[in-house]
């Protein structure tokens, strides 16, 4: 492997490029198969068997059932698929993006109507070569 | 002949889309942004166009990552609103302008453009959204559209020089046209926004600011910011922004602002809008 893209000093941001392209196909075709009524409604009355139909590790598997949104993104969701069974549960994106960055619902918003988060501190990932986001 | 005679760039958030369509513009957190949008209606109405060409990306609608095409162009009749996850929008069917939309796309490929033509592709709120923002509720769109499709969703979209090239290739070829018809051309997402990760909810104001300045004082400028700097600066999602400079490349190399507006929050993004017209006259 070459040397580390460069995005990939920037924090808490899983962008979505070939490695996470590889890791995540079944996962985001899982997601893609939302946008039909008829599949939205076998996964809402049995999510477990309605991911039986799809190729995804134990591990994705899990994020999805226990909706852990930011897990998702580490094992290669795409949060433009992702968001999709957000729709289902009935929750916003705002929803989602709370929850990822780990705040209450009311910080958050109160976070976007005071200007949203400053870029000022959050350019770069603290330590050179700092965590790895997966 | 057929000339493009202006440029609108906006913000495509699905919450706008939302928000005009339970009725919910005029309250408190969403006044100020459709109070802004006002101007914008009002000039593209006194402007009439005979059609626009509609930059905008697919949000895993039409494509998803079996097929990712960088550059698509829409050549049918029509195109129906997608079902994006929870229902189509409640807005009319998008008309195509097949004539046009297939001498661009054959002049693109022979300028070396290797566009991907699509006949049937529904079109989700990347598109429709900058319909309702700049012509409100109306029962038919007041014209035809070609939708232009570029990834944004799997890395790397196509760089801000190579969007600024195709739109310099599309103002000529549309010159080119053998029909009569003043264009104008929409360049949407953005401004500054991160919808995933620890992150979310990044904004940069200065960044979106310097960004709608350069626009008609240094486009070229803007064709050199990279990726990274995009993601860096104004969020994972502002890499939307490359949309913009299809839409700037199509004008004249002199422009002028008709008008901006600018808003945060939309949901989770700071939303945009400005107006160019060619030096030359609209």
């Amino acid at each position: 492997m070459s040397t580390p893209p460069d995005y990939e000093s920037i924090p808490g941001t899983y962008v979505y490029d070939a490695r996470r392209g590889r890791q995540g196909y079944q996962l985001n075709m899982f997601c893609m198969s939302l946008n039909k009524p008829e599949n939205r409604a076998r996964f809402k009355a049995d999510p477990a068997a309605y991911l039986d139909g799809f190729s995804l590790s134990a591990e994705q598997r899990r994020t999805v059932l226990e909706r852990d949104w930011l897990g998702m993104l580490r094992v290669g969701g795409n949060i433009y698929y992702t968001i999709k069974i957000a729709f289902c549960d009935g929750l916003t994106f705002q929803d989602v993006a709370g929850m990822m960055s780990g705040v209450p619902k009311d910080v958050y918003a109160k976070m976007m109507l005071a200007g949203g988060r400053s870029p000022d501190g959050n350019r770069f990932k603290p330590a050179p070569g700092g965590t790895d986001h997966g | 002949m057929a000339k493009i005679v202006a440029g609108i760039a906006t913000s495509h958030v699905p919450a706008i889309g939302v928000a005009m369509d339970k009725g919910n513009t005029a309250t408190p957190y969403w006044e100020p942004l459709f109070r802004g949008y006002g101007p914008a209606r009002e000039w593209l109405a006194k402007l009439k166009p005979d059609a626009a060409i509609i930059v905008f990306n697919d949000h895993a609608s039409a494509f998803s990552l079996q097929l990712i095409p960088t550059f698509t162009i829409g050549v049918a009749e029509r195109f129906p609103i997608a079902d994006e996850g929870f229902g189509p929008r409640p807005v009319p069917e998008v008309r195509g302008y097949p004539d046009l939309a297939w001498h661009l796309a054959e002049s693109l490929i022979l300028d070396e453009f290797d566009m991907t033509i699509a006949n049937e592709m529904p079109v989700d709120h990347g598109l429709t959204v900058p319909l309702s923002v700049t012509c409100g509720q109306p029962a038919q769109w007041p014209f035809p559209v070609i939708p232009l499709c570029v990834n944004v969703v799997q890395y790397p979209p196509p760089t801000g020089m190579r969007c600024f090239k195709l739109g310099r290739a599309i103002r000529r070829i549309v010159g080119e046209f053998a029909g009569d018809a003043r264009v104008v051309i929409y360049g949407t997402g953005g401004m500054s926004h991160q919808l995933q990760g620890e992150r979310a909810g990044l904004i940069n104001r200065k960044f979106d600011t310097d960004f709608m300045d350069g626009l008609t004082r240094d486009p070229a400028a803007l064709t050199r910011i990279t990726h990274t700097e995009y993601m860096r600066e104004a969020g994972s999602e502002g890499v939307e922004m490359v949309m913009w400079h299809v839409m700037r490349g199509a004008l004249e190399d002199d422009v002028t602002e008709v008008y901006r507006h600018y808003h945060v929050p939309a949901s989770n993004t700071a939303a945009g809008l400005i107006i160019l017209e060619n030096g030359s006259g609209a």
